[in-house]
């Protein structure tokens, strides 16, 4: 079935080709072309409109220089590093927890996934009301008579830790279901060996079940760690990237600087970055899954 | 306990259980275990809860009792406000524009994307030629590549092509997106399909539209209800671009949403809000709820390697 091995003759199976065409116009020309035309552009002084004036660096120095862009950066990482850490870790344990053939796993995994069906704008409507001070938690704390402070939106200090808790709750059960399937994947026999030996289940969990589950965990990894580098819409929703410019993100100053500021440069300079970003993530795992054998 | 009788079950060779089947006894572990995970569901379900009765209440009655209390007085005119009266600016049509919007915009782009991607997957799997699996590669990795990087290149683009600002405009970007996913969802499927079966057609002369029209798709209806309940929860929840490529005029329902709810003028009437919101989540809640495994199979989609 496979041609490559006979004469090249371009008209064999035209409908094939023809019908493969939306395909690779998408791979060439938007995501190979509209990436580097982006990329070009970076290193342009473009303002109202693009243009191909040269200016080297100028976007990045500007940028790197910007406020604004810094916290964005600061914010991404904190709320990147817990979120995977933490929607690994509850992940994990959820799908554990499911996994000890206990009854109404299909209610549990319904009730655990369903947030994840939600659009980041419904999430983050929520919890900014379930975090608005006067009336959300905080209120029913206070009149229980605990006097505490559960404001997170309105503090500058960590009102990107209010913005996590809404992800987490968005995203948990996005991981939990793939972990399942890994835990679902790991031969009977290994629990039977386990068992035989003596070995406690939560150390079978950790040392000899987790190890095993590589594969999926790298393709979780990726997939999470993509999908944050575009965190986007929950800030819009729930913060608007306040207060002041406390909660701001990197897609969200590319957002503002190209569509809203008319400062195309800046847009295309932040979105190089926020692209190679991706690529210090992709590069090595690409090189892992695919360098090594031929696929 | 009932690790050993799965696996005794699993060894067709093992001893024959026999005896009274032994009963489930309430053990500490197992009351740890359903208290845990009925405490998580508790809290995953909250969210949920308190959306329902702030937006059966009245703004007084917000104003004086607590979010988890249920609705002393049941009022739906939240509901009916948030759907024909909540005002985005000078326009107060409420949310029912941009549900129409959204349905709009998601019919052609689901068909679409599907219609595409299916017959690439197809064409991937039964009709390689030299080079198709580097455009495929390309194309999964593309995946990868934050949308911020492609808008502007896609709005020159489709301005060139007339449709900037429109729902066709708007169709045509859902296509392209949603192609990486969907392409790796149809090929790895039809890859498990007999050789033999698409080869026996192409000896009895059927070409290229017959085989994908008459004998695959047919037979893979499962997989076209997974990319179809992908494509209308993906497509629904989208935000960036329906900011980005359409007018206010034809802002799909998630941009209305936010526009409504965090619109600094007027007075903030929380219950209207949260009826607006459940009223944008409920199509996507929806087919989850009905789709079942369905759901789950297509998010995992993305992590079977191809």
């Amino acid at each position: 079935m496979d041609e490559t091995g006979r004469p090249r003759r371009p008209l064999r199976n035209l409908s094939a080709k023809l019908a493969m065409l939306p395909m690779i116009l998408t791979a060439l020309v938007v995501f190979v072309g509209g990436t580097l035309w982006t990329v070009v552009h970076s290193f342009t002084d473009s303002k109202l409109l693009p243009r191909l004036d040269w200016a080297g660096l100028e976007q990045y120095d500007r940028l790197w220089s910007s406020d604004r862009w810094l916290v964005s950066i600061e914010n991404l990482v904190i709320y990147g590093v817990l979120s995977l850490v933490f929607s690994f870790l509850i992940g994990f344990v959820l799908a554990a927890l499911l996994d000890q053939k206990i009854r109404f796993e299909d209610t549990f995994r319904t009730i655990f996934l369903y947030p994840f069906a939600l659009s980041f704008i419904v999430t983050g409507l929520v919890w900014q009301w379930l975090l608005n001070p006067d009336f959300g938690i905080q209120s029913v704390l206070r009149d229980w008579g605990w006097d505490v402070t559960v404001d997170p939106l309105y503090d500058p200090g960590i009102v990107i830790y209010g913005v996590l808790v809404a992800g987490l709750w968005q995203g948990t059960g996005f991981v939990m279901c793939l972990m399942l399937a890994g835990l679902r994947g790991i031969d009977e026999d290994i629990w039977k060996a386990a068992r035989v030996d003596g070995i406690p289940k939560w150390k079978t969990y950790l040392f000899v079940v987790l190890p095993m589950m590589r594969p999926v965990m790298v393709t979780a990894l990726v997939i999470v760690t993509a999908g944050i580098v575009k965190l986007y819409d929950l800030i819009v929703a729930q913060t608007g990237g306040g207060p002041g410019i406390a909660s701001e993100v990197p897609a969200k100053y590319v957002y503002d600087f190209m569509f809203r500021a008319q400062n195309l440069g800046q847009g295309f300079a932040a979105s190089t970055m926020m692209l190679v970003t991706v690529a210090i993530i992709l590069i090595p795992w690409a090189y892992l899954e695919f360098g090594g054998k031929r696929r | 306990m009932s690790d050993s009788a799965r696996s005794a079950a699993a060894d067709p060779s093992g001893p024959v259980p026999t005896g009274p089947r032994p009963r489930r006894r309430v053990s500490r572990g197992n009351v740890m275990l359903y208290g845990t995970l009925i405490v998580i569901a508790v809290y995953y379900l909250l969210p949920l809860y308190v959306m329902v009765v702030t937006s059966l209440k009245g703004m007084p009655e917000i104003r004086v009792g607590n979010i988890f209390a249920p609705p002393v007085e049941v009022t739906f005119e939240p509901w009916v406000k948030a759907w024909g009266e909540a005002c985005t600016g000078l326009n107060c049509d409420g949310l029912s524009r941009g549900f129409w919007n959204s349905v709009s915009i998601l019919v052609p782009s689901v068909v679409l994307s599907i219609a595409v991607s299916s017959i690439s997957g197809y064409a991937l799997t039964a009709w390689r030629f030299r080079g198709s699996e580097t455009f495929f590669t390309i194309l999964i990795f593309g995946a990868f590549i934050p949308y911020q990087v492609m808008l502007y290149p896609l709005v020159i683009l489709l301005r060139e092509l007339g449709l900037y600002g429109s729902l066709w405009g708007l169709v045509l970007v859902h296509t392209i997106f949603g192609m990486p996913i969907l392409t790796l969802l149809f090929r790895n499927y039809f890859a498990t399909v007999p050789k033999e079966l698409i080869k026996a057609a192409r000896v009895d002369g059927a070409e290229f539209w017959t085989i994908f029209l008459k004998i695959l798709a047919p037979m893979s209806l499962p997989i076209f209800v997974v990319a179809v309940i992908l494509q209308v929860t993906g497509i629904w929840n989208d935000f960036l671009f329906g900011v980005v490529f359409t007018r206010p005029e034809t802002y799909p329902m998630t941009v209305q949403l936010n526009n409504i709810v965090n619109s600094v003028q007027g007075v903030k009437e929380y219950n209207v809000n949260m009826a607006a919101t459940i009223l944008t989540g409920l199509v996507p809640l929806t087919v989850y709820f009905v789709s079942g495994k369905l759901f789950v199979r297509g998010i995992a989609a993305g992590a079977v390697k191809g």
